[in-house]
């Protein structure tokens, strides 16, 4: 099993989700996808795949909150990244952390940080947020003028 | 009727060092369910991170944590050197992995140390951060300081180890196979730590694909991930050495896989040095013009498992954004999993076994709601407990032989 | 010298409070006990409740929500107690004044009698701190 034929599997099955494919090398690959897509695509690499759920990382920019979800394949070394844009006035996608524990906390981080709602999250409570910052403040938002 | 009790570990204990605070409920004995407090270390790294340059950023990486400290700046270095496609030279491959097996070593001694104090075993904890001390100062010799060594740059190292330096880490290096030597056979053969350790606190494999646990909390229940051999970086593809793992995920197999794995750290150190002495002196570093736009994803293994940092550049001198995922994240909630349905005297070296670095995660701040009949014991109180279980284990085991 | 000074030239009990830190200071603090530094041979004992101490020693930029904790150690702290600052963070705050969540350096926030600056200070620095400190006062 090898890079190619994981991608040529994957573009198979997920056609129609796919927004753009960047292939760096052959051990980084950052796919774009339809945001609604995220459960099915996060199903099919834990659960058929063996990709390692490693953690996600979301950012603010001028195109609306972005969230890279980073998997890796450790037989082959190669981390792929799921990329995802939200909306920039009302931020939301589905949560993983009902297929997953791995996920569980990283989201509600994202959540406290950035404001990103999780539907479905099984407790998306306070993780770090609790005595340092008060409600409804965002701190990694940018200012964009 | 079961009376639930209300157990913090926590959070100014002086051994756990860093904030947390671990409320077990238990039934009697029995740890039912585990809720943590966290917030109390929440440094507002990653936002801080937008507004340094990228050379100011490895000092602040390095001060994530004081005892992986160098395995965030070697993620960060990846993550940087893979936007721009830069090519280390091989002199900085060496030095940076002999920087990074050293930092392993040193680590897994504080480890046992602390491990051992948990169970009982003061001497074990005295003895070895004893034997740390001549690692520590192999750094400061190499570097200026014993913690935070700020050798690590954007396409090199900041200093050479140098011919002279080369002989002094060789006879420290031989010293310390030996007292490893002693310290694993204590450890190892003692029959009071089998029957602490062996099938306390299990983690089986389904939980740590689960979890998606790394380090020695996962190779420990036989899942052999590391990045030095999946994702080769810096020497290890350059050097001989395996990947050490164990099957019974409980805290002696993941206390064996760090004793066996000081002894892959102290081999990769000396291949290292044998590399050294090839390459030519002086060149440790490239010109590097700028940073362009661009994604890196840069990981490292550290003693505790694999760190990950997310950069993204649009080309100016510092990150739009820097996130850093370090391995202690995902390994802390695996201890609700590996605690539920110990005893309480069990539960403080559990916890110790999944070698909780505080300092690289973040706590978090969980909400739990008090139940009544409240017997509250401090963390001490804990400590004192697992130590009462040891010598309990000592006399009956001691009577038998 | 009076009578409180005489009894602080006697061993001294040191409580540690780290704040928001990276644990260097908290391990060189700890290595300060070990057989290589050994304070112990001087009496010197790190204890687990604030009610039994004479030294309290801080390090860390103290982040908001453990300032609260910081003043309600202090205040449970029999007196008369010296407080010592440790590492750049305990002294200035450090690398992470600019934080969203930083809470101001410990002088800011508990009267503090002694500092020792180091990222981390060695376990000579913090011993040669606290000697001065006892001497001093």
């Amino acid at each position: 099993m090898n890079t190619e034929s994981i991608i040529e599997k994957f573009k198979e099955k997920f056609n129609s989700d796919i927004l753009e494919i960047v292939m760096k090398n052959q051990k980084r690959i950052i796919i774009t996808m339809r945001p609604d897509s995220i459960i099915n695509v996060a199903a099919y690499l834990f659960k058929t795949a063996g990709f390692r759920f490693i953690i996600a990382s979301a950012l603010h920019t001028k195109n609306g909150f972005e969230i890279h979800y980073h998997f890796s394949k450790d037989s082959v070394g190669l981390i792929l990244n799921i990329h995802v844009i939200l909306d920039k006035d009302n931020p939301q996608i589905e949560s993983l952390s009902n297929m997953f524990n791995a996920s569980n906390w990283i989201e509600r981080e994202m959540h406290e940080l950035l404001g990103i709602n999780f539907l479905n999250h099984p407790n998306q409570e306070k993780l770090l947020s609790e005595g340092n910052w008060a409600e409804g403040v965002y701190p990694l938002r940018k200012e964009f003028k | 009727m079961s009376k639930k009790t209300l157990i913090p570990i926590g959070p100014y204990h002086p051994l756990q060092e860093e904030p947390e605070l671990f409320k077990l409920y238990c039934d009697g004995e029995i740890v039912k369910d585990v809720k943590w407090e966290t917030g109390y270390n929440h440094r507002g790294i990653e936002k801080l991170s937008e507004s340094k340059t990228y050379e100011q950023i490895f000092f602040l990486v390095e001060r994530i944590c004081g005892i992986c400290s160098s395995s965030h700046p070697f993620a960060f270095a990846n993550a940087v050197e893979e936007i721009a496609d830069i090519e280390i030279t091989n002199r900085t491959k060496y030095i940076r992995s002999i920087i990074g097996e050293l930092e392993r070593i040193h680590s897994h001694l504080l480890w046992v140390g602390l491990a051992g104090h948990f169970l009982g075993y003061n001497t074990v904890f005295m003895w070895a951060w004893k034997y740390r001390e001549p690692v520590l100062d192999l750094f400061e010799m190499i570097s200026g300081n014993r913690n935070s060594y700020a050798m690590f740059k954007v396409g090199g190292v900041r200093r050479d180890i140098e011919e002279i330096k080369i002989q002094v880490i060789q006879k420290v290096l031989d010293d310390i196979k030996k007292k490893t030597d002693l310290l694993t056979g204590a450890v190892m053969d003692d029959p009071v730590i089998h029957a602490r350790t062996k099938g306390v606190g299990i983690l089986t494999k389904q939980d740590i694909i689960d979890y998606g646990a790394v380090g020695p909390t996962a190779r420990a229940s036989g899942v052999a991930i590391d990045v030095r051999k999946d994702d080769p970086y810096a020497a290890y593809p350059l050097v001989n050495w395996k990947v050490i793992t164990a099957e019974a995920g409980d805290v002696f197999a993941k206390a064996e896989v760090r004793l066996l794995e000081m002894y892959e750290s102290i081999s990769i150190i000396e291949q290292c040095l044998d590399g050294l002495k090839k390459e030519k002196e002086g060149e440790i570093s490239v010109k590097v013009k700028e940073i362009p736009e661009g994604i890196g994803n840069g990981r490292a293994e550290a003693p505790r498992g694999e760190v990950f940092h997310f950069v993204q550049s649009d080309g100016s001198n510092s990150p739009v954004r820097h996130k850093i995922r370090a391995p202690s994240y995902v390994n802390i909630a695996t201890f609700k999993k590996s605690c539920i349905g110990q005893t309480i005297s069990d539960a403080t070296i559990s916890l110790a076994a999944v070698d909780p670095c505080y300092c690289c995660t973040e706590r978090m701040a969980a909400a739990y709601d008090l139940e009544s009949g409240v017997k509250l014991m401090n963390a001490n109180e804990l400590i004192n407990e697992s130590v009462k279980r040891t010598n309990e284990l000592k006399k009956t085991i001691m009577s038998k032989l | 010298m009076g009578f409180k000074n005489y009894c602080f030239k006697k061993s001294l009990w040191v409580f540690h409070f780290g704040g928001a830190s990276c644990n260097n200071c908290d391990i060189e603090i700890l290595d300060c006990l070990t057989p290589r530094h050994d304070l112990e041979r001087f009496g010197i004992l790190l204890v687990g409740s604030i009610r039994h101490a004479d030294v309290l020693l801080v390090n860390g930029s103290i982040n908001i929500h453990d300032k609260e904790r910081l003043i309600e150690v202090y205040n449970q702290a029999p007196k008369p107690i010296f407080v010592v600052a440790i590492g750049a963070c305990g002294c200035t705050g450090g690398f992470f004044t600019d934080s969203y969540t930083f809470a101001g350096p410990v002088d800011k926030i508990i009267p503090v009698n002694a500092y020792v600056p180091g990222c981390p200070p060695k376990p000579e620095a913090i011993i040669a701190g606290i000697i001065k400190l006892v001497q001093n006062s």
